[in-house]
């Protein structure tokens, strides 16, 4: 199969690649760029624990072919703290002890800060619909709503 | 703790120690390996429940270029298993289950791999497949394993060769015989509990290399390194000095990670490939089926009751459906068999708990282990049973509860038991009423509860050990092989550690999942990590303090008999104090951390290293013949759950409006973490009451995915989800702390099961209970 080049933002910054077409932008991102934030629990659109943010929507990245990333904006968990400043959903996550195992915090992570540019004033239960495409075993859930309805208050949301 | 009794870490909130790794990403768990050269494997699985394996061709798969081996079940002829030898890493003459894997490839990209499995060809002969528990417990059925006699197995298990029985468990209390003749009423009924999966977000994943030297490095997310160290080294001859397993963070585990299943099966493909790694990871289907799956149970369970709701005799039968391989599932029959009363004071006891061979996805270890399954029917049992006697659910359970000083079915005295305290709370906190409310026109809310206890089943020796090291400039490392699944231990371990040598736990860095580097741990299951590992880790922080004191001694002038550590966070440091009479006579601690520079210019002491080794304490032996013995575990943990739920009566549709628990875990660690180790049982149990089971199909897994198994999700959520706490120290834990992460999940869903029951009038022996069930229930009642 014949290998694409592709350009696009990643984090802030310019990225050029080879890939193989039929590779998904996830393995692209984990194997080729080493940023193993994003991860894979079901490679099927199922868990939402691959979920990035490309061109400001959250994606799976499982169910995204890699040179369908060429010319985007993308962003991904490693991107979102500077230099060593975390993000207030990141923080938050973290007050709220809305993480265990982690395996699935990322992808929480990055749909939350995708959401919350959607909606500014979210309710509890549209909270609970945005988030149900990801998946968790260890929390319960409620400590991410929670860490989720803290942001929003704290942006001054409610 | 301060000079005054103070505790400064124990039963605070510390952030967990691990949240900023978990929210940059910057967390490494076993499948974010990326190593130059790396192999991939993949496996060709058996399509029929039973099949003798007559014939492979590897011929066509080897000529797919980019395919560097593919090997069968010779390679792995040697059995192995934790408590019973009777596992291949790869089936060897006969496929046990459909999907078994019966061959292995190993290629330069995971796509190669994949199409060379599809290129084997093996020729089978269907064999007369065993589908359930009771079929395998018939003098007829076919044997999944003809040579059971001939397996090694650890002498207190008994495999009955010549049956599918792998082991049968055997409890006798009191005469219950005698004691049924005495009863104002007895009750029979039975219950069934699907297979279900763990469903951690992490599949199973593992790759491994030899170096030229013949080490060999395996990087798994297992939940017991030291144990998958020990059955590599068994099934494929390595000295244990020669393996290193690495293991740092695991998502998520449930149970499905403790053993070895995915490790093993690439080693011999890896020794093939000397200084090239080879991955495999599952995919989520494989997770589902390939991975331990929870067993499914029969429960029989025979009670004979007094007029007053005074349980005198139960009778047990427990019928596990172990699957194709029960080296760990023997474990769980044994666990069920001796906790089968649930924590209840009656006298007379029978159980019996048979572990059964099935040609079943292979049962293991799941958060609960057995006791999620058996209070699903020893609690709604005890809802029947009172409500023939017409007392009500609370009554019997204030009636029989365990309380201090009663005995449990193997005949040991509690000296702490948090049964009735837990219940109070929860009854207090939930308002608890069973009384069904219609809410609009189609709308039914009501309550329930239920109670259940666990101890850790472990072998009586089960080993911890922890390292404690300071650094010059009063830093410390706590080295454990405790495994951090989620469950938090590096955080509660870190507070241990604070607490015993008072320094703020920001100065000290928790180590674990490195087998070459950090000493032994038995496993990080049987919810026994605060208790055995964290009682290693005082020991190692209890013995560096006092090689610190033995040397301040020296340099205060004072003896170390009064000393004590004070920490002050103003100043980042920590004082050895030489006594409260003399608190201006200190030295910061670090002082210590080389040893001490004598006057004439040497040394004594040397670095400051703290050993730390813990084995259980009079956990003794039961007796073989009846499985009474005076301390047979180290701990329970008991608690209660009460459930408010709302059925939808037009749709069947039960949501859970109200979930709170109670536990007696001693001494709490980290009062966040424990709260939220609690949330994620009861919404775990919340799954499997409504939701979650394995649909197998002649043995065929119907719904191996997210899409067709569904487990909660954030809609789920109950409006009220809390945790409550009775704390009754455990005289031998640390602090006082005993277990609680698989305890959270048992009694939630027999809550849920007579919530419903309550609600609509129906009781459901089975779960999950969904929603077509509660429709047909409904409309029966109508017609
Ligand atoms: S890995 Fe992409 S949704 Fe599960
Ligand atoms: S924290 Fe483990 S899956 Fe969410």
């Amino acid at each position: 199969m014949k290998k694409i080049d592709i350009k696009f933002i990643l984090n802030g910054e310019p990225v050029e690649l080879t890939v193989a077409p039929n590779h998904t932008a996830l393995r692209v991102i984990r194997e080729q760029l080493d940023l193993t934030g994003a991860k894979e629990g079901c490679g099927a659109g199922e868990c939402g624990a691959c979920t990035i943010i490309v061109d400001g929507l959250a994606v799976n990245s499982c169910l995204m072919l890699a040179p369908e990333l060429d010319g985007k904006n993308v962003l991904t968990v490693e991107g979102l703290a500077h230099d060593g400043k975390l993000t207030d959903v990141q923080q938050a996550f973290i007050d709220h002890v809305a993480l265990q195992c982690g395996y699935c915090t990322p992808g929480f992570i990055m749909s939350t800060t995708a959401f919350l540019e959607e909606n500014k004033k979210p309710t509890r239960e549209e909270i609970e619909i945005a988030l149900s495409g990801n998946l968790c075993r260890c929390t319960g859930y409620k400590r991410i709503i929670e860490a989720v309805e803290d942001v929003v208050a704290k942006r001054g949301g409610k | 703790m301060t000079i005054d009794g103070k505790y400064t870490a124990i039963g605070k909130y510390l952030p967990r120690v691990d949240g900023v790794a978990k929210v940059t990403g910057a967390a490494k768990y076993a499948g974010d390996i990326n190593m130059p050269r790396m192999l991939y494997a993949d496996v060709v699985r058996s399509p029929y429940p039973h099949a003798k394996i007559l014939k492979i061709d590897t011929s066509e798969a080897e000529k797919l270029p980019g395919v560097k081996n593919v090997i069968t079940g010779d390679y792995y002829a040697k059995k192995g298993g934790l408590y019973l030898a009777d596992k291949n890493f790869l089936a060897h003459k006969t496929a046990k289950y459909r999907g078994e894997a019966v061959v292995a490839v190993c290629a330069e990209t995971p796509e190669i791999a994949h199409a060379a499995c599809k290129l084997v060809k093996v020729d089978y002969e269907e064999l007369p497949a065993v589908l359930g528990p009771l079929e395998a417990m018939k003098p007829d059925a076919p044997l999944v394993h003809p040579d059971l006699g001939s397996y090694r197995v650890v002498p207190i298990f008994h495999p009955v060769p010549g049956t599918n029985i792998s082991h049968k468990h055997f409890l006798k209390k009191g005469d219950t015989e005698e004691a049924f003749k005495k009863c104002d009423k007895i009750v029979e009924h039975e219950y069934y509990v699907p297979h279900v999966q763990h469903c951690p977000i992490e599949p199973h994943t593992a790759t491994v290399k030899f170096d030229a030297s013949g080490n060999l490095t395996v990087w798994a997310s297992c939940q017991s390194p030291y144990a998958v160290r020990n059955a590599l080294s068994d099934s494929f001859d390595i000295p244990l000095n020669k393996i290193q397993i690495i293991s740092e963070f695991v998502g998520g585990g449930f149970g499905a990670k403790a053993g070895t299943t995915i490790e093993g099966i690439i080693i011999p493909l890896a020794k093939m490939n000397v200084g090239r790694p080879v991955k495999f990871t599952y995919t989520r289907e494989e997770e589902f089926r390939d991975a331990y799956v929870r067993q499914g149970m029969l429960a029989r369970i025979k009670t004979g009751v007094r007029k007053d709701g005074k349980i005198l005799a139960v009778e047990n039968n427990f019928y596990w459906d172990g699957g194709a391989y029960n080296e760990y599932g023997v474990n769980i029959a044994k666990a069920a068999g001796f906790a089968g009363t649930g924590p209840y004071n009656i006298d007379n006891v029978t159980t019996n708990s048979y572990c059964l061979y099935t040609n079943h996805p292979v049962g293991g270890p799941y958060r609960g282990f057995g006791m999620c399954e058996i209070h699903f029917c020893i609690e709604q049992n005890l809802d029947v049973v009172a409500n023939e006697l017409g007392i009500s659910p609370v009554e019997i359970r204030r009636i029989n509860g365990l309380r201090p000083g009663d005995k449990t079915g193997m005949g040991e005295v509690m000296q702490v038991s948090g049964y009735q305290p837990c219940l109070e709370t929860i009854l207090k906190e939930l308002k608890y009423d069973p009384t069904p409310r219609k809410v609009g026109d189609h709308k039914i809310r009501c309550m329930g509860i239920a109670a259940g206890w666990k101890s850790p089943s472990q072998p009586t020796d089960a080993g911890s050990s922890a390292i404690v090291r300071m650094n010059e400039d009063g830093t410390f490392f706590v080295h454990t092989s405790a495994e951090e699944i989620g469950q938090g231990s590096n955080t509660a371990l870190t507070q241990i550690a604070a607490e015993v040598l008072n320094v703020n736990p920001d100065r000290i860095t928790l180590k674990s999942g490195d087998t070459n580097m950090n000493p032994y741990e038995w496993q990080t299951v049987a919810s026994r990590t605060t208790y055995c590992a964290g009682n290693a880790v005082k020991l190692a922080a209890e013995d560096l303090r006092n090689k610190i004191f033995n040397l301040a001694q020296m340099k205060l002038g004072y003896p170390a008999r009064d000393m004590y550590l004070e920490r002050d966070d103003e100043n980042n440091c920590t004082w050895v104090v030489a006594s409260k009479y003399h608190k201006d006579i200190r030295a910061d601690i670090k002082t210590f951390s080389l040893g001490m520079p004598l006057e004439d210019g040497s040394g004594i002491g040397g670095p400051a290293i703290g050993v730390g080794t813990f084995t259980l304490p009079n956990n003794m032996a039961y007796n073989a013949a009846d499985s009474q013995s005076e301390k047979g575990v180290a701990f329970w943990t008991i608690g209660v759950t009460g459930v408010e739920i709302e059925v939808d009566t037009e749709t069947g549709h039960v949501k859970v409006l109200q979930m709170l628990s109670c536990f007696d875990p001693g001494k709490v660690i980290n009062t966040e973490l424990y709260a939220a180790q609690v949330e994620g049982g009861m919404i775990q149990s919340l799954g499997t009451a409504l939701y979650e089971a394995m649909i197998l199909k002649d043995g065929k897994l119907m719904n191996g995915s997210f899409l067709d198994y569904k487990i909660p999700t954030a809609y789920e959520l109950p409006d009220r989800l809390e945790s409550f706490v009775c704390e009754f120290a455990e005289e031998t834990g640390p602090f006082g702390a005993r277990g609680i992460g698989e305890p959270a999940m048992v009694p939630g869903a027999p809550a849920i099961a007579n919530a419903i029951a309550n609600a609509i009038g129906t009781r459901f022996d089975r779960m999950p209970i969904t929603p077509d069930m509660v429709l047909e229930a409904i409309n029966n009642k109508k017609s």
